[in-house]
């Protein structure tokens, strides 16, 4: 049930794609994750009473993964967070892409996020985590990139793919790290017993790189340049990933660990400072910008900043702050990102200094910013002001100097933030109508959705005690022990309330000399996003530098780059083992050394010829050689395979290399020394190898067992023909597909030269000679094939015999008469032996075997399937190597 | 034997990709084939040489009694040679067709001609 709630995003995925252009009913799609929201939402009662649930599918069980998935007071939390601002989102996008022709295709993203998302919070893997964490890179990668005909969208979109995704490896990292320490990569398990990670000794390990992961994720100070830049995204987006959810999944993480990993000095340092800076710089840049996104941005940075830096210090009120902030955050800011899109889409302009006065053009959303603002500034009433009282009561209450420190930097921030609030959600509705004014009004759709974040904040302010119970199951989960919350929105008279009201008139202030300030004080740029550009130019120049060494564009080049590279680690770890010490060997006979001296001396005088017929010649040689090996050592069917075979290389060379007669020398001695000198290390190498390894093997690890079966379970004789047609028939099948591709390759090159009727002057001997064999050879290939099952022979060496017939007919005849006598097309015999092999295989599936079960009629005769088979395997020789020699005799 | 044979095979693979190096077509192809029987050479050999019998159970028994060559090898290289042909022969094509629209056999004067 669980899982199937946690996936169920992806399959609206599928249904808003298959709606496509109906954009009428899109909306209707929100109607999926409000459910969803209310089923977590009531799931956490289930929680309160009768703790977490777990459900898991299975996935790579091989690996002892399974997609386990787990939902406690933390998950939901986020969960339900996630699916009602994901509906209002769908609500919003519906109209907000009424004019855009991908609107199908983003909004199927958008659902993905979302399964992703809910897999990032609801995993209860390790690696699952890891798995719907990148994903939610992946998708945000693709939905910041959604206008990719905009350059600046595509450098966005990598950018925030390559600073998530480097910390998404470190996270991954993480999870090695931790199953290798703890035994075991589930949270479930980690959380109820005492994983010790803290005591490991790779603890600092795993906490920098959770971190790292967190930190990118949540755009953290020195991180933080992607998210501003990721504003290149259609709004919808904005609010949604990169406001109310992705951004977030980092704290998740960092919450989600602390049970595990936190209450060192290493983690809380690390996540206060990289906090507390962050909350500084976003909220220093945020008033400094004039796009109304950006602002936003750098305002949701500061807000990341601030939650990191209270999960850092990590006592029970900072981390109540957290979540009640978090929330409160999740509303305003979500709010104000879809009126900046409404504004955007109704006045075509994000920039702050252009808008004003649309209070009466567009009053739903000027309420709906107005409120949101409000909460941002942490005016009373608001979500915004309980979360702030919070963050300023624990910090106060902490005790220590570093606490008032960070106190002093929270209140500076909290002010610059409440005046980016008010220029974002105030000024583009107070004063005059400047130059942007709409050119009619709100659509339902774009003001419901705003106005219920708004409103959400409002009630969450009024009567906090709504979200007692949500928060208090998260601060459970994240500090391991119960605590009841109990919120309220009146907190009394004291130091707390001045500081907030500190705040406000600060930020009243700062909002009102705005726009001298903006021009004065704020510096342009804090200068980490160089350090990623400098970093990427840097790759580039390298890369630069190394593309002509590395990519000649020669082949000869690349061959001995890889042969040299062969050698070395083949001849290295022969070195490195030691010699295994002389093996025992067999002794020589004189056929097989005559044997074994034929096919060395074919290779060398194919190194030597001049002529090309004499290196044909010599290819053939050692081919020859190397098929009576093949016969001296109990393998007579590849003996007769490789006879036929260097036989009909013969025949297609000559026809081929008619045309290059002789050749010079073309390189230098230099060249040839050099090329002489690497050949004669890799073969050595290769000799020595096989040497060692040849003679060091223990045979017969799968050959006893074809042995003992072969005449048993599959009726025939010829061990070697068996394994090809029967035990191993899917391989034979994978090979005549190769062929069959092979012969259309040839066929498509040589369609587009000039044909004749490939009429040869032929001897009479050559003639008289072909009269004769040509019925011999058929019967003998028709002969091989059927006996093939029981001794040696069989559809390969069939085939071949009988192409060699063909080929030679075509060569003493010329290629008309030899494709009459054939009867059929070449390519007709590929095509149907593909089919009998295939039809071979699917007819013992049509009575519920697997596929390619040998079914039998008659197995004293050899009467089945594998017969049919085979018949297959000689139909595609046949067809392969007649489509190549009718055709280059044609040429 | 084993010795022999280990030479055999790493001459051909020497050859072969001597040959590879060189600049006319027709060396490239030739070497191909050296490579491929080297290869076969090399699988047969590193399975095990036997000097026995076939892999063929006599008639009337229904299994292999005493020595035997290892029939798995053998089935890798009886496809590697069916192979190794289409590939060679679809080189051979490939380079004949290079030759005819380029009226080169050299490698590197192809690559220069537009």
């Amino acid at each position: 049930m669980l899982a199937i709630l946690a996936l169920s995003p992806f399959l609206l995925a599928l249904v808003a794609l298959c709606l496509g252009k109906h954009s009428r009913w899109t909306v209707l799609l929100a109607f999926g994750p409000a459910m969803l929201a209310v089923c977590f939402g009531s799931m956490m009662q289930a929680v309160m009473t009768s703790g977490p649930f777990s459900a898991s599918l299975p996935w790579a069980e091989s690996l002892g993964l399974t997609l386990a998935f787990y939902a406690d007071g933390l998950s939901l939390l986020f969960a339900t967070l996630i699916c009602a601002i994901g509906s209002l989102i769908v609500i919003f996008t519906s109209r907000y892409f009424d004019r855009e022709p991908r609107a199908a295709r983003f909004l199927a993203t958008l659902f993905a996020f979302m399964g992703s998302m809910l897999g990032v919070v609801l995993s209860n893997n390790i690696y699952v985590l890891f798995v719907f964490w990148e994903l939610t890179g992946f998708t945000s990668f693709l939905l910041i990139g959604f206008y990719h005909e905009r350059k600046e969208a595509r450098s966005s979109a990598i950018q925030s793919f390559v600073v998530t995704g480097t910390g998404g490896m470190g996270l991954l990292a993480a999870a090695v790290l931790i199953e290798l320490s703890a035994g075991s990569h589930d949270f479930s398990a980690l959380l109820s017993g005492h994983a010790g990670l803290r005591e490991s000794a790779a603890y600092q390990w795993i906490a920098l790189l959770v971190l790292a992961a967190a930190f990118t994720k949540s755009a953290q100070t020195p991180f933080h340049f992607w998210l501003p830049n990721a504003m290149a995204a259609p709004t919808p987006v904005s609010a949604y990933l990169h406001s109310a959810t992705m951004v977030k999944a980092g704290l998740y993480l960092v919450a989600r660990m602390t049970p595990l990993l936190g209450g060192t000095a290493l983690w809380m340092g690390l996540a206060t400072a990289a906090g507390a800076v962050t909350m500084t710089v976003g909220a220093w840049r945020a008033v400094a910008e004039t796009d109304l996104k950006r602002i936003l941005a750098y305002s949701t940075v500061s807000a990341l900043g601030l939650l990191m830096m209270l999960l850092g210090i990590g006592t029970e009120s900072a981390v109540t702050a957290v979540f009640l902030y978090l929330l409160a955050h999740a509303c305003f800011k979500g709010a104000l990102f879809l009126v900046a899109g409404t504004l955007e889409h109704e006045t075509g302009t994000r920039d702050v200094t252009r808008l004003g006065g649309l209070r009466s053009a567009m009053p739903a959303t000027a309420l709906a910013a107005l409120l949101a603002a409000c909460s941002m500034l942490g005016l009373p009433l608001l979500a915004g002001f309980v979360g702030k009282e919070l963050l300023y009561e624990a910090l106060l209450s902490h005790g220590s100097p570093w606490a008032l420190f960070l106190l002093a930097l929270a209140v500076g921030s909290g002010a610059l933030l409440g005046a980016a609030g008010l220029i974002s959600g105030l000024s583009p509705f107070a004063g005059k109508i400047r130059q942007a004014a709409p050119a009619h009004a709100v659509a339902t759709a774009l003001s419901i959705p705003p106005l219920t974040l708004a409103a959400a904040g409002l009630v969450a302010g009024l009567y906090p005690a709504i979200v007692d119970v949500p928060i208090g199951l998260a601060v459970a989960s994240t500090l391991a022990r119960t605590t009841p919350v109990h919120l309220s929105l009146w907190h009394g008279f004291n130091a707390v309330l001045l500081l907030s009201l500190l705040t406000l008139c600060a930020a009243a202030a700062l909002y009102h000399w705005r726009d001298a300030m903006r021009e004065r004080i704020w510096p342009r740029s804090v200068g980490t996003e160089q350090l990623y550009t400098g970093a990427l130019r840097a790759l580039d120049t390298v890369s630069a530098w190394m593309l002509p060494a590395l990519q000649s564009a020669s082949l000869r080049s690349y061959a001995l780059v890889l042969i040299l590279t062969a050698a070395t680690l083949i001849s290295g770890a022969l070195a490195w083992n030691g010699l295994p010490g002389i093996p025992q060997i067999t002794e020589v006979r004189p056929a097989e050394a005559a044997a074994a001296f034929l096919t060395i001396a074919g290779a060398i005088s194919a190194v030597r010829a001049r002529a090309t017929i004499v290196a044909v010649l010599s290819l053939g040689v050692t081919g020859y050689g190397v098929a009576l090996t093949f016969l001296l050592f109990g393998a007579p069917d590849l003996a007769m395979t490789q006879f036929s075979v260097e036989t009909l290389t013969a025949i297609i060379f000559t026809l081929v290399f008619y045309h290059f007669r002789r050749f010079r020398s073309l390189s230098s001695r230099m060249i040839r020394l050099r090329d002489f000198t690497v050949a004669v290390v890799f073969g050595g190498s290769i000799a020595l190898s096989l040497f060692f390894v040849g003679t060091s093997v223990t045979p017969f690890g799968l050959g006893r067992y074809f042995a003992e079966n072969s005449a048993v379970l599959a009726h025939g004789r010829n061990i070697v023909n068996v394994i090809l047609v029967d035990f191993r028939a899917l391989d034979t099948m994978g090979e005549i597909t190769v062929l069959a591709t092979a012969a259309l390759g040839v066929r498509a090159l040589l369609q587009q030269g000039p044909r004749n009727d490939g009429k040869p002057v032929s001897p009479l001997i050559l003639r008289t000679a072909a009269r004769l064999l040509m019925p011999l050879l058929l019967l003998y290939g028709f002969f091989l094939l059927l006996r093939g099952h029981n001794a040696p022979g069989g559809g390969f060496a069939g085939g071949l015999v009988v192409a060699a017939a063909y080929s030679l007919n075509a060569f003493a005849f010329g290629t008309v008469t030899a494709r009459r006598a054939l009867l059929v097309h070449p390519s007709i015999l590929i095509g149907a032996g593909l089919l009998m092999a295939l039809g071979s295989g699917i007819f013992p599936v049509l009575s519920g075997k697997e596929f390619l079960t040998a079914q039998w009629l008659a197995p004293t005769i050899g009467l089945g399937s594998p017969l049919i088979f085979d018949l297959g395997v000689f139909c595609v020789v046949i067809g392969v190597v007649l489509t190549m020699t009718f055709m280059l005799g044609e040429e | 034997m084993e010795l022999l044979l280990a030479i055999t095979a790493g001459t051909l693979y020497g050859a072969g990709f001597y040959l590879m190096l060189r600049r006319r077509l027709a060396q490239l192809i030739v070497g191909l084939g050296l490579l491929s029987n080297g290869t076969n050479l090399l699988i047969f050999t590193g399975g095990g040489l036997t000097r026995s019998r076939a892999p063929i159970i006599p008639e009337g028994q229904t299994t292999m009694a005493g020595a035997f060559a290892d029939p798995v090898p053998q089935s890798l290289v009886l496809t590697a040679i069916v192979i190794g042909f289409g590939v060679l022969a679809f080189s051979l094509v490939l380079a004949h067709r290079v030759h005819e629209m380029t009226g080169s056999d050299d490698i590197d004067e192809m690559g220069l001609k537009k």
